[in-house]
This record gives structure tokens, sequence and C-alpha cells, in this order.
């Protein structure tokens, strides 16, 4: 109970002295997290859409593989990450490995199956009311598909949201293809475990909650925008 | 667009700005080391000298020995800082790395529960200290982990005589995991544990344990820096990675080791041979 | 205002069978629907008018037999269709009411004129700027009326179009498929309402359980329908 306590007070006191080296690990991570979430959502939401609009063959394996992959372990997919990136590997030449290109490649792998699923499922509630509308008026499967992306925006924002949360908790991808390099690929799950093996527990319980505080806000954020939204266009 | 729309669009491109660095025009390596040099500070003190001097950035991936050693072989590092003498030599022999150099020592030290159930605290013998232990049963936390500290443990055992094959109990606990979480788990399991003194220094999960062995010369723990053979890897950063390893074995490198301290006290003793 | 001088009708059904689930659902129905008049498919719940329209309009297809336009078989352009429900899109009432002509390929400004000309002739263009979504049902139908008018449609299909909308609502949606009418659109519309029948039909088809009951001029039927089932129909002894 003691070092719950000391951390709160060691967070406060971090945050307050909004000491630089902190401040350079939250930006670093959101940086990460967020590029990824925007590719991720570059790939995902179009796929999520045509998943639940499109009748092609194969699609029923392809909705099979990628639910599956929503709960990809994040150390499975770093570790396949470095030994594509690294040079001894195919990719190798790039030179990313251990830069925070790699970190953001790690993580858009591990959260686009969500997006897209989110997507597909979203997109798929919406179809179902639309269709005959859009049909009727001559809509395609792909220029539905956007429709149905514009309209179900407020849903899909949260499902991004989602997503960024996933990247942002993880620890096991960005380790591995990041190295935990100090100033330059350390982020705050990296910190966390770096603390904590180091056995400084107040200090990696205060990054802790200095974490779980961002994620909060970014859930906060997703029922507001729900809210707003629902209330503003029904 | 909507206000909405405006205030994200911009917020992202302030992140962006905010915590792009100029990463594409720095000169830098890559060092692979262990968590022994990381975790006690060391490099955290060292580098911002080097870097200071040359203006080269050191970018240190910290794994075990093993993992720091394999990394290199595939070609992810310029340069190499471990402490297994033979397991370097085996590095260099395979072609991988283009000399071994020794750079520095510190020395590993037994550490154990206050309560002592083996009956070793202020020995000065670390073979005995381990034979004792095992007659005990007492238990004990292994790193497994092909470590420098590791293969240290496993040459200790060996060289008392014991089969941990035959040994291993309830009582060995081989966790595969870093000096510093290995340490963790070693305080909560009240348990003894082989560490080496600078992470040991530095460590401060303690819980009910302390130096139990400590100061023989068979603790002595060698450190020895390689360059990545170009001739394997034409990537490797050759110049860079041999001014940093220049350095690190010049008179000016070998003080700034010996001047790091953790509450007064020396981690590391440079050796290199002029 | 009408689109050149393309024929489309008369609209052809001929033996045409659709099954679903196992479900036989419309059975050997063959007709010939000419354009100018209003034609009303009268008919009790589960008689399958739903399901014959969307044949008609083409978003199903027939398990057998065939649907042809001016001896055509290819599914004739400038159709529009209502549903009973109306579908909103979130943005606003002239960008749901655009986004027909969108799809048409209209340009920008073209279509954004046309929209506000069509909510101007269902009253609406006072709210023209309103979320759609937040609109009541009859204003919402009146929207997807000015949505498919908008296109200029040679054929209207309305599926019960006032059966989710108070009674205000529906006059006012009833008026506007005559101004519709006027212009030179063929009306196509289910329903189960006799007095809507009544007062917006030319000719009346009765449907029951899949297949064409009665079809003549709705003068005729109203007088005196031939078929039993039409006659407990309008007697009010079927759903």
């Amino acid at each position: 109970m003691n070092t719950l306590i000391d951390s709160f007070y060691a967070a406060v006191g971090l945050i307050a002295a909004g000491e630089s080296r902190l401040a350079g690990i939250v930006l670093l991570s959101l940086r990460v997290s967020l590029s990824a979430v925007g590719i991720a959502a570059l790939f995902g939401l179009p796929l999520g859409a045509l998943l639940a609009v499109g009748r092609f063959p194969g699609r029923q394996v392809l909705l099979v593989v990628i639910d599956g992959f929503m709960g990809l372990p994040s150390v499975v997919v770093g570790l396949l990450v470095y030994l594509l990136l690294s040079r001894a590997g195919p990719l190798g030449p790039l030179g990313i490995l251990f830069t925070p290109a790699a970190m953001i490649v790690a993580q858009t792998i591990l959260i686009t199956p969500l997006i897209a699923a989110l997507a597909r499922q979203i997109v798929a509630d919406a179809w179902a009311e639309y269709h005959e509308q859009l049909r009727s008026l001559g809509a395609g499967p792909w220029r539905a598909s956007l429709t149905l992306l514009w309209d179900t925006r407020f849903s899909l924002f949260t499902a991004l949201l989602a997503g960024f949360g996933r990247a942002a908790a993880e620890v096991g991808a960005v380790m591995i293809v990041g190295g935990n390099i100090d100033g330059v690929t350390r982020v705050m799950t990296t910190t966390i475990a770096l603390e904590t093996s180091k056995g400084d527990l107040p200090l990696a319980l205060a990054l802790g909650l200095v974490l779980i505080a961002l994620i909060m806000a970014v859930n906060i954020a997703a029922h507001l925008t729900r809210h707003w939204a629902i209330r503003r266009y029904g | 667009m909507s206000p909405l729309r405006r205030t994200l669009l911009a917020g992202i491109a302030a992140l962006s700005l905010a915590t792009a660095p100029a990463l594409a025009e720095d000169k830098f390596i890559v060092v692979s080391s262990t968590t022994s040099t990381e975790q006690s500070g060391l490099f955290g003190y060292l580098l911002p000298i080097f870097e200071k001097k040359t203006g080269i950035k050191v970018r240190v991936v910290a794994l075990g020995t093993g993992q720091a050693l394999d990394m290199a072989r595939r070609g992810d590092a310029d340069v190499v800082f471990v402490h297994d003498k033979a397991a370097e030599e085996k590095f260099v022999a395979e072609g991988f790395g283009v000399e071994r150099k020794e750079v520095m020592y510190n020395d590993f030290v037994l550490i154990g529960p206050k309560a002592d159930p083996a009956r070793i605290a202020g020995g000065k013998d670390i073979l005995e200290g381990l034979k004792k232990i095992e007659a005990a049963k007492a238990p004990f936390v292994s790193r497994g982990d092909k470590s420098g500290t590791h293969a240290a443990e496993l040459r200790y055992w060996k060289a008392a005589g014991i089969d941990l094959d035959q040994a291993k109990g309830p009582w060995y606990r081989d966790t595969g995991s870093g000096m510093g979480p290995a340490l963790n788990t070693a305080a909560s399991m009240n348990a003894y544990i082989l560490a080496d003194r600078g992470t040991w220094l530095s460590f401060k999960n303690r819980g009910e344990l302390a130096i139990a062995v400590e100061g023989d010369q068979r603790l002595f723990n060698q450190y020895g820096v390689m360059l990545v053979n170009p001739a394997k890897h034409p990537h490797v950063k050759k110049d860079l990675g041999q001014q940093f390893i220049d350095w690190v074995l010049s008179a000016e490198g070998q003080q700034a080791i010996a001047g790091y301290k953790i509450d007064g006290q020396q981690l590391f003793f440079p050796n290199a041979k002029r | 205002m009408m689109n050149g001088e393309r024929k489309v009708f008369p609209l052809e059904l001929a033996d045409v069978c659709f099954a679903s689930g196992g479900q036989r659902i419309i059975e050997n129905v063959s007709l010939a629907i000419d354009g100018g008049v209003r034609t009303v498919i009268l008919g009790a719940n589960g008689a399958g008018k739903s399901v014959l329209m969307r044949l008609m309009h083409g978003l199903l297809t027939p398990t057998s037999g065939e649907i042809r336009w001016c001896g055509r078989s290819e599914r004739a352009a400038a159709q529009a269709m209502v549903f009973q429900r109306p579908i909103m899109l979130r943005t606003t009432v002239i960008g749901n009411v655009a986004y027909g002509l969108k799809l048409a390929g209209v340009g920008k400004e073209e279509r954004l004129a046309r929209a506000a000309a069509a909510l101007d002739r269902v009253g609406l263009a006072h709210i023209a700027k309103r979320p759609a979504r937040v609109l009541s049902g009859g204003e919402q139908q009146r929207v997807a009326l000015a949505r498919a008018w908008a296109l200029e449609p040679l054929v209207l299909f309305l599926d019960e179009p006032t059966a989710s909308i108070d009674p205000g609502g529906a006059q006012k949606v009833e008026r506007i498929i005559g101004k519709i009418a006027a212009g030179g659109c063929k009306i196509v519309m289910t329903t189960h309402n006799l007095g809507q029948a009544r007062r917006l039909a030319d000719e009346i088809i009765f449907l029951h359980r899949g297949r064409v009951a009665e079809y003549s001029p709705a003068s005729v039927f109203f007088a005196g329908p031939r078929s039993p089932e039409a006659v407990s129909f309008m007697k009010g002894e079927l759903p």
C-alpha cells in the first residue's frame, strides 16, 4: 500500500515539475500511437466497409481471419516485425529497426485488424438500415462504402480511439522493434517496464498513472463525441 | 470543414512538429550491450561525454549478452559491449567481430536473504557458498537467459562440482529474465541470486536481501568491446564505431569509466591494455 | 423537363416468381403496366406487395420469369423509390436531397440548385440546413420525396409511404404525390389503406398470396370487385 501512495505523490510531482524527459517520453508515445492509428485507419476503415458491403469470393475467410487477428499478442507482432526489419531480414536495407518508424509499423500491424473488424460491424449495421435506399439511388458497393464511412463517422471515431488505446497500452511490440533506446525509442510503456526491472517501483507506477490518465482522457473524449453527435445529428 | 475537424488536424500537426527530432541528419551508432551496463546507469553517465566530444550519438539496445551477440550477428548493431569472454572470442572466431578488446571489469556478488538459510553470509568463497546453498536446497534464482551473468553462474556451479541437471529441484528457479526482474523475483521469494555489483547498487527494491558473499577473485567480471565486422555486414558504421571503441579504450574514456560512482562507490574498473 | 424521348413503358412482368428461404412469395405474376396512370397495388398484409414492388424496381431478382421495360431486359434508368420508413443520411436536409444527384454525377452548383427547388416544391425550403435525422417522420418522408423528385424520374415507386406517419403528414405526402404525377411521372404505389387507394389510384392491382387476383381501373374495382378475395378484403375480412 505504501508503494501505491508513494507512487501517487511521485506521479503528481513528476507531472508538476513538467520534467522534460517525461514530456519527451509522453510526446513520443503519442506520436507513435497516433501515427499508427492514422495509418491503420487508412487501411482498416475501407477494408471494414468493403467487408460489410461487398460480396466476393473469400469474404467469409477474410472475416474470420480479421476477427481472429483482433487479439494478436503484441509480442508476437513485435517478433515478426523484428525479423522483417532486421538487417538479416527482407526489409533490412530500409534501416528503420530501432527507430520510431519501426514502432509505428509494428503498432499499425497490431491495430489494423481491430479497426477493420470494428468498422465492419459499424458499417454493416448502417448498411442494413440504408442498403435498399442507397441501391435504389444507384450506389454501387464502392460508392456505398464511402457514403457509409462518412455517415458513421462518429461511431468510427470511437473505433479509432479504441485502436489508440490498444496501441498506447502495449509494450511487447515496441520493446522488441524499438529497443527501448534512451531518448530515441523509449515510450511510456517501455519506460515503465524498465523502471520496474530496476526495482524503482514508485517511478514505474507514477508513469503508469500518467499513462492511465491519458487513456482515460481518450475514452472520455470518445463518450463525449458520441453524446454530442447523437444530439446534433440524430 | 467543421470546427471539430479543424481542431483535430491542427492538434495532429502540432504534435508531429513537436516531436519530430532532426533524426535524419544526426551521426549515430547502435551499440548492443547488456542490461547490467544499462541499468547500472553507466551509459547514462558515459555517453553524453563521448557525444559532446565527437558529436556522435550512441544508441544502446540493452539485452542479455547472448541476445546482444545474436543481434550483432544479424547485423543490427555496429558495436558490441558485453561481458562473456568465451562467447566474445567465439563471436570473433566466427568472423562476426573484428577484434576483442578488454575495457573494464566489475565484480559479481552473491546476494541472499538476511535470514540466510544456507549460512553463508560474510563468506569470501563463491564455490563454498554455492555448495552450501545446494546442500541446504535454499531457494536460488537464476537468470537463465544466456547473459554474461548467467554464463558466469553456470561456470561457478560447474567449478563447485555440482551437476545442475542432477541437482536441480524446486529450490532452483530459472526465471529467464534480465538482472532487474530476476532481482525483483529474488526479493519477493527471499532467494539467493548472483548479480553484478553495478546493478545491485542501483537496485531499489531490495526487500530483505543483502550481499552474502563477495571479494572472491573468481567473481571478477570482464567486459569486452568489439566492432561488428564490416566484411560480413557492409552497412556497419565502421568509422563511427571505431571512434567509439578508441575513445572507450583511451585514457579519457577509461578515466570517465572510473569516474562513475553510486553513493561514492565506484562500480566499474577500467583495465584496457595499452 | 422530362428526360428526352426515352421510352420505358410498358413495364412487363412475364410469369415472375420469387421464393426466399423456401417460401414462395410471388407466384406466376404476369402484368403489363403502362405509363401515365397512377397504379396502386392493393392487398392484405403479407400478400407480397412490397416484394412485388422491389422486383419491379430491380432491388430483387426474380427466381424465375422476366421483367422487361419497353421490351428491353435491362433495368430502366430514371426510376426512384420511396420507402415506408424514410432513410435519412447523417447530414443536412439539402445534403440528403442533393445526394441522389451527386450519385448521378451532377455538378455541385447545379445539384444544390435542383435540390433547393425540390425542397421548395415540398414546402421544406425553410429547413434546408437542419440535420435531417432530427425531423419528424412526416417531414422526413417529404425530404425523401424531394430527393426522388429532384432526380426527375420517369417512374416513382412508393412502398406504403404514409404507413408510419401521422394523418396530417400523410395528407401532405399525398398532395405531393399528386403533384409529382401531374408532372408526367408514373406512380406505382403499394398501400393497405383503402381510403388512400380510393383517393389516389387510377388503376388497381389486387394481390392475394403472391398472385394477381384482379387488375382493373379504379372506378371499376371500387364499384364492385370481381374476385372473392378482393370482396373479402373490401369488407374488412382480410388483415
